[in-house]
């Protein structure tokens, strides 16, 4: 089984992210990035299936200079092969864009039995990057996916709800993401990480996929962000000194808040 | 000059990554209850950590060029500045559990063990130390005679690291086994496996610092194991243990070193937010200056420590002496654990009256520092071997 996994590369969320003044976008020179935690559920979600079988597994990013770092990491912890398509053009790129830009590295690629993605980037987290990359591949959507196994030419998921839990199947190929509850990604090995020097990684610009540069980037985005504020500190909480009345103030301060 | 790789670096990530998301959110809770944790054994085999200078055919990842003890050190230092415990059971679990094993095995002896070892499955340790024999190892006492088929130990050994652990296999025990021409003692290296009749580990020690690292005493009583059981050649176990502890010295220098990097980010991160008389302390000099100092021995202490790793590197691809390696080990794990019992005092005292509250992590690093000074070779052992090496006049 040939499976795609799409990642990431995005600002370290334990670091503290900005925003470019200039154009609003996400500043990604200033503060140190890393392969998206929820994409490394997606890489190991798809090489516990290659390891039960056969196959390879097959990093794509879109991404600067540094989203190399993304594939790096995936391929340290054993993927097979890296894509990455970069090109100046596509700074600033919203959802649409970026599946585009996906789907013709995956079309270039070959035709994967699965693409795998995590449920959303920490940096966008919009989240609908996985469905718009199904559509424009023609694959069944499989999205949310907690648990995940693969019989024959079918691919079988639990998606867990707020008041259900339901199971999924679609035929491969499909398009499938995954949640962070699927597994527990596994640390690269000190083996995988020399191992990961001999690995081959591609890099395509637009024009190898035949996307116009007017198709991607800030000008094409559908949205755009128009100003940036730092959320403002946390201010103190109330403190309600208890002079025999603490409980009847407490349940007037949530009742206020309509908790109770 | 020697530098550390891209993949030291990178490696160096991950260990980073795993010791903050596997260690960090329950070491408190495990120091309190000097608790062993068994679980974690196998996810840090699973990291390849021991089997970074193995070879491959049991499991490891050990490769020419590769700067393998540099990434052991690296692995050491990093698990060390989350916490030392965690950092001394990689240590030892290589330095005195794998490595006799690996360098003086029998090919047989090597199959047995290693995989399991490597792969975090079993542990073993390493019987060195006696009640009435520390730095003068030549007074070992413990003995084990021939008879028949079998060697029978008895004797009592001390303080010996992950010798307990529910996963431990085997003891690699220094013994007598006769008396040489000059009338010094023979001593050899026996394997003893867990669980052999005779064999007793005693009740765990309670320790100053080390909380969450396995010590043991361990008494032999007519304890029997099969001559093959013998570790190298009979008489050898003098040599053998001398060069583990050479390896060993610049491993507990790289646990130094975590120990005073996690006490130069503590101290940097409280000076920058504690408040007094209506401003962060760091902005005294009195306290900015000490937060200067730990840098500087952080820096010198790493410095020092991957020097000596990288000759010992160098050294396995023959292009280093033993005694230049030596010399650096001695010279690296001197200077390094004094810094790291320095920067624990230091920072403790950034920090306070809070530096002295179990919740702070500075507090069991300051009770943790003080035995780097003393294992594998105390500070004074140490410059015993550096004056040595000078080629002063000896006693």
């Amino acid at each position: 089984m040939n499976i795609v996994v799409c990642v990431k590369y995005v600002p370290d969320a334990q670091a503290e992210r900005t925003f470019n003044a200039s154009d609003n976008t996400t500043d990604r020179e200033n503060v140190d990035g890393l392969l998206s935690e929820l994409d490394e559920y997606a890489v190991e979600a798809a090489l516990k299936l290659v390891e039960a079988g056969e196959g390879e597994v097959t990093v794509v990013t879109v991404g600067p200079d540094q989203a190399a770092d993304a594939i790096k990491k995936a391929l340290q912890m054993g993927a097979d092969k890296g894509v990455h398509v970069k090109d100046d053009a596509i700074h600033g790129s919203d959802a649409i864009a970026t599946s585009l830009v996906l789907a013709e590295a995956i079309k270039k690629i070959g035709s994967p039995d699965l693409v795998v993605t995590g449920m959303a980037s920490t940096d966008g987290t919009m989240g609908v990057v996985p469905t718009m990359l199904a559509e424009r591949l023609g694959l069944p959507a499989v999205t949310y996916a907690s648990e995940l196994t693969v019989d024959g030419a079918k691919a079988t998921i639990r998606r867990d709800g707020d008041v259900s839990t339901q199971t999924i199947e679609a035929t491969l190929p499909a398009l499938i993401s995954v949640t962070d509850q699927i597994n527990e990604p596994r640390y690269p090995s000190f083996k995988g990480i020399m191992a990961a020097k001999k690995k081959p990684v591609e890099e395509w610009s637009l024009a190898d996929l035949g996307v116009e540069a007017g198709q991607v980037g800030l000008d094409a985005a559908w949205t755009k962000v128009e100003a940036f504020a730092a959320r403002p500190p946390r201010s103190q909480g109330e403190i309600v000194t208890d002079e025999g009345d603490g409980g009847k103030k407490l349940a007037e301060f949530l009742a206020s808040r309509k908790f109770i | 000059m020697f530098e550390l790789s891209q993949e030291h670096e990178d490696f160096r990530k991950v260990v980073r990554d795993f010791a903050e998301k596997e260690v960090a959110p329950h070491i408190a809770q495990w120091d309190r209850d000097e608790h062993f944790p068994t679980d974690l054994v196998p996810k840090m085999g699973e990291l390849g950590l021991f089997g970074l200078v193995v070879p491959e055919e049991y499991g490891g990842s050990a490769g020419e060029g590769q700067g393998d003890f540099t990434s052991l050190c690296v692995a050491i230092e990093e698990l060390g500045r989350v916490d030392q415990s965690i950092g001394i059971t990689l240590s030892a679990g290589v330095g005195l559990g794998i490595n006799p094993i690996l360098t003086y095995g029998s090919d047989e002896q090597k199959a047995r063990y290693l995989p399991d070892l490597v792969a975090g499955r079993a542990l073993a340790g390493f019987g060195l130390t006696e009640p009435e024999a520390g730095s003068d190892a030549g007074a070992t006492r413990t003995r084990a005679t021939r008879e028949g088929d079998d060697w029978v130990i008895n004797g009592a050994k001390a303080f010996i690291t992950n010798s307990g652990t529910d996963i431990t296999s085997v003891v690699t025990v220094t013994a007598r086994t006769g008396t040489n021409d000059d009338g010094s003692a023979r001593i050899s290296a026996v394997m003893v496996p867990s669980g052999t009749p005779g064999f007793t580990v005693e009740p765990a020690y309670h320790k100053l610092g080390w909380h969450v690292s396995d010590t043991h005493g361990l008494t032999f009583e007519d304890c029997r194991v099969p001559a093959s059981n013998l570790l190298g050649t009979e008489g050898d176990g003098f040599k053998q243990f001398l060069k583990t502890l050479d390896d060993g010295r610049i491993a507990i220098s790289a646990l130094a070193v975590g120990c005073a990097q996690a006490c130069l980010e503590l101290a940097t991160g409280y000076a920058s937010t504690r408040v007094a008389f209506g401003r962060p302390i760091g902005v005294n000099q009195g306290i900015s200056f000490q937060v200067a100092d730990l840098a500087v021995m952080v820096e010198a202490a790493r410095l020092l420590t991957y020097k000596a790793a990288w000759l010992k590197d160098e050294l396995h691809e023959g292009r280093r002496t033993v005694r230049e390696v030596k010399h650096a080990a001695a010279i690296a794990k001197l200077h390094s654990t004094e810094a790291a019992v320095t920067a624990t005092r230091i920072a403790t005292q950034v920090f306070g009256g809070n530096g002295f509250m179990e919740e702070y992590p500075v507090a069991r690093f300051y009770r943790d520092a003080k035995i780097l000074e003393i294992g594998e070779g105390t500070s004074e052992v140490q410059r015993m071997l550096i004056a040595r090496g000078l080629g002063l006049p000896q006693a």
